[in-house]
């Protein structure tokens, strides 16, 4: 194999473009999985922004105590509009736009198993968020009960408006269509892989959205139901969740935590698996225990679906009932603890080149342990009795989702911008954005940790003027300008890269998986050829023919 | 003693306890978990402290790991030699598994343990204190003494109080972040906690369940008092009072039971007896108006009577639209009331 064959011919065709047929309704019409990809990302950028602003202004509310800013009735509807929108509207379906953008050429398909059905959720994706946003312009306003709805709150005579209609409605639909991607995405990845990519083979990310997207098909429809039953109760003057007529709200809690906690899980697996792709090729080796982050990855999958009841140790479900969630919940930290080792174990040792892209993976393991940990820490019954409901959870679950599962979104969008448009993100500016936003991000919200011990309760337009608190949320803004500054370098950084930056070639980064062995951006159909696979890291194999990951392999 | 002040861009100040010391660094000051002062916070905040610890080492170690790597394994410039292989470890994977594990089943046990410490089991005994959550209220029942009060809890200071509370609406919780553990309150579900504060002071806590439009003004405030003094706060509030018939005390009196008050509030000693909102048989006691929007001054009484929305937005209280005259004869009925 010395003498360096060629394994694929050298492709002389010109690969048709996109920019042949870009009209505006090439891309209505579309069920291309690349144009589909792109579309989810464009529009959760749309909200990323409209939730940032809904952010924006519940912080400059609270910059002092007994700021009249905004009345409470607008303070309840931006808290629940900011929640609602940054995981239904923002991380959940970026992470499913990437991975349907994604699978197929990773696995060296040509589309998704159901091309017309991966439309069909974007549609309803795009709707659902639309017919959500729309409560703002009715006469009621837009909900006001938490991204949780509690009932009976949620439901008459406590909410005579129909902005929680308007809520169930939305995720309702879009819902629907996140099964269906669910769905979808399991086939393509059991089902479409090119000759040879075992399942012992596949990218991490592949591992990390085939588990996700079992969970989206296995608890979404627990909330679909629950919204259901919800609307009978606001519509048809059903009793499902209204204890004044023998209904249950602690039922609505069980509910929609059956599907909440696994959909903390669907926010941040597929974030691990974008930071198990970028850190191996940012340090210039394969990852650390390949088996061992991929079995973790099942392990938080199963776990994840009996753990819902830590949302509800205030309740007072009884100490046996919680002392077994608290330990399920418990369990959880230690395949996330294999993982976190074995990204640490990837970069030691390495080449590592601190390209953007692994700016954002390397910060991104130490504020994702920080929101870890004080996960585990929360996990125990009587330490959530002190902090649930308090700035502490407010804290806890930021540093998760946007120092978890956000990281690892500007990781990947850095990492993967010049495979979806052909020009690279600028570097200069991409430092600009990484650092705004690692100072913006940990002064807005690592104070907040203190505020919720020293007994600052959640969801509350205003707060006394205990000491401290008044200078302690007014950094925390200040945190919170810094990162909205952070997020216009970003999206300036990206409309002047699609017009000016730098062509990227096929695969700028020497990366090893098959979605950077075709042009960028990719053609139609994917690819003209899909190089043959005999280890993980097909393009590793094609570089090194001397020394392959697996040297027994066989062609196939 | 616990102490804040509440300013407002409406031009109102609400002092509580105002404490000269308050620009110092204290633990008392910090409050909450920094200030556990009843023996159940005490567990539970010695818990949190051990597991953040153990927290605080673990985050040490990784980012010292990550840190070396920065330094130690950062590309170095034309350097673009591929480094050693490495697929992993299986002796090394087992490791770091256990090792977690047996973090794990430390933590599981002190959990079980405090859990115990803090929520003991009740047994048969007949609560001291019923709370009732309102939107946006604290409804407070003594069943033994009969007294009835809202948004200010009395409690002899050491002793174990069991707490029923329920809703009547929606979900609120309850929490004072000194004295122990939050509950909710569920419509349909009650639940039982015990109060205790280990010596006599003000402790503030709030609604720590979203309830909504004004779930930022339900504020509770619980006085731990010694038992002399808790008793006799008992008989005055057991009182009742006479109804003033003379003069502008008189007056309001009048207006309280002709004017739509009575629909809602409780006055003994007359037929107002409604329980949508709190029972004002001795208002004048307590220190705030709103569950902790205004302090309660005659001044701040007459300001909330002209227009509580002004205060509370979405409180169920309307505007009245009393002449000027009809407040200062409310507001001194209800302060006369306390003066018997």
């Amino acid at each position: 194999m010395s003498s360096r064959i060629p394994l694929v011919p050298e492709n002389t065709v010109p690969l048709p473009s996109l920019k042949a047929n870009n009209g505006l309704l090439s891309w209505v019409s579309s069920v291309d999985h690349k144009q589909i990809g792109i579309m989810y990302l464009i529009i959760t950028l749309i909200y990323f922004l409209l939730g940032g602003v809904e952010a924006l202004l519940i912080r400059v509310q609270l910059a002092h105590p007994g700021n009249d800013f905004l009345t409470p009735e607008l303070y309840n509807q931006l808290f629940t509009m900011h929640g609602t929108t940054m995981i239904f509207f923002v991380v959940m379906p970026f992470l499913i736009g990437v991975g349907v953008y994604l699978l197929p050429l990773m696995i060296g398909a040509r589309d998704m198993a159901f091309p017309r059905l991966n439309a069909l959720s974007f549609w309803l994706f795009f709707f659902g968020g639309i017919l959500l946003y729309y409560s703002f312009f009715t006469q009621s306003g837009a909900p006001d009960v938490g991204w949780f709805a509690y009932a009976p709150l949620s439901e008459k005579p406590f909410s005579l408006n129909k902005g929680p209609t308007y809520w169930a409605l939305g995720l309702l639909a879009s819902g629907i269509g996140s099964v269906a991607s669910g769905l979808n995405n399991v086939v393509t990845i059991l089902t479409m892989r090119t000759p040879g990519m075992t399942m012992r083979r596949i990218p991490l990310f592949v591992w990390m959205m085939l588990v996700t997207s079992l969970l989206l098909v296995f608890v979404i429809p627990i909330i679909t139901a629950a919204f259901a039953m919800m609307l009978l109760d606001s519509i048809l003057g059903a009793t499902f969740f209204t204890p004044a007529h023998g209904g249950s709200a602690i039922l609505w809690q069980h509910f929609f935590w059956g599907f909440g906690h696994p959909e903390v899980y669907i926010l941040i697996l597929p974030a691990f698996g974008i930071i198990s792709e970028v850190i191996p090729v940012f340090s210039r080796k394969p990852i650390y225990g390949y088996e061992f982050v991929a079995a973790s990855t099942v392990a938080i999958g199963l776990l994840s679906l009996g753990v819902w009841a830590h949302h509800m140790f205030a309740v007072g479900l009884g100490n046996v009932t919680n002392a077994f969630f608290s330990l399920a919940s418990m369990l959880i930290a230690i395949p996330t603890g294999v993982k976190v080792l074995n990204w640490v174990a990837t970069m030691w040792g390495g080449r590592i080149n601190f390209a953007t892209p692994m700016l954002f993976g390397t910060a991104f393991i130490i504020e994702f342990v920080i929101g870890g940990l004080t996960g585990v820490a929360i996990a125990s019954v009587p330490i959530d009795w002190v902090v649930t409901d308090s700035y502490f959870i407010v804290a806890h679950f930021h540093y998760a989702i946007f120092g978890g599962s956000v990281f690892a979104i500007f990781a990947g969008v850095y990492y993967w911008f010049p495979k979806f448009t052909g020009r690279m993100l600028s570097e200069t500016l991409g430092k600009w954005h990484f650092w705004l936003t690692v100072i913006g991000f940990n002064m807005t919200f690592f104070i907040q940790h203190f505020l919720g011990v020293m007994g600052m309760p959640r969801r509350t337009y205003t707060y006394y003027d205990m000491p401290y608190w008044g200078p302690m949320n007014l950094i925390s803004t200040i945190g919170a300008m810094i990162l909205g500054l952070s997020v216009i370098v970003f999206v300036w950084n990206i409309l002047v890269s699609l017009r000016h930056g730098k062509p990227a070639g096929d695969n700028p980064w020497n990366a090893w998986t098959l979605e950077w062995a075709t042009t960028s951006p990719p053609a139609v159909e994917n690819f003209e050829l899909v190089p043959p696979v005999r280890g993980r890291r097909p393009l590793w194999d094609l570089a090194h023919p001397d020394m392959p990951d697996e040297p027994d392999a066989k062609i196939v | 003693m616990k102490h804040a002040s509440h300013y407002n861009d409406l031009g109102f100040e609400l002092t509580i306890d105002l404490n000269p010391s308050l620009r110092q660094i204290t633990m008392e000051n910090l409050g909450g978990l920094f200030n556990p002062s009843s023996p159940e916070m005490e567990a539970m905040a010695g818990l949190t402290y051990y597991t953040i610890a153990i927290t605080v080492v673990i985050l040490g170690i990784i980012v010292i790991a990550v840190a070396y790597i920065i330094i130690r394994y950062r590309k170095k410039p034309g350097d673009d030699s591929e480094p050693y292989q490495d697929f992993g470890n299986i002796k090394l994977e087992i490791v770091w598994t256990a090792i977690p594990i047996a973090m794990v089943a430390v933590l599981f046990l002190l959990t079980c343990s405090t859990m115990k410490t803090v929520d003991p089991p009740a047994g048969d005994r007949e609560p001291d204190l019923v709370i009732i959550g309102h939107q946006w209220w604290w409804e407070i029942r003594y069943p033994s003494s009969g007294v009835s009060t809202s948004n200010e809890i009395h409690i002899p200071a050491g002793e174990k109080m069991l707490v029923r509370l329920e809703s009547i609406d929606v979900i609120h919780d309850f929490w004072v972040p000194e004295l122990g553990r939050k509950i909710d309150l569920v419509p349909g579900h009650p639940n039982y906690i015990w109060l205790v504060a280990g010596k006599p002071g003000v402790y503030l806590g709030a609604c720590a369940e979203f309830c909504g439009e004004q779930h930022a003004n339900m504020r509770i405030r619980v006085v731990a008092e010694p038992e002399d003094e808790f008793n006799k706060w008992q008989d005055e509030q057991l009182a009742i009072p006479r109804t003033p018939t003379e003069g502008i005390a008189g007056e309001g009196a009048k207006l309280f039971q002709t004017m739509a008050c009575m629909n809602c509030h409780t006055i003994r000693g007359t037929a107002a007896a409604a329980r949508v909102g709190p029972d004002l048989t001795h208002l004048a006691d307590r220190a705030t108006i709103g569950a902790g929007v205004l302090t309660n001054t005659p001044e701040n009484l007459a300001k909330w009577l002209a227009n509580p929305q002004r205060y509370k937005q979405g409180a169920f209280m309307p505007n009245m639209k009393l002449s000027d005259s009809e407040v200062k004869s409310i507001v001194a009925y209800l302060e006369a009331l306390d003066e018997q």
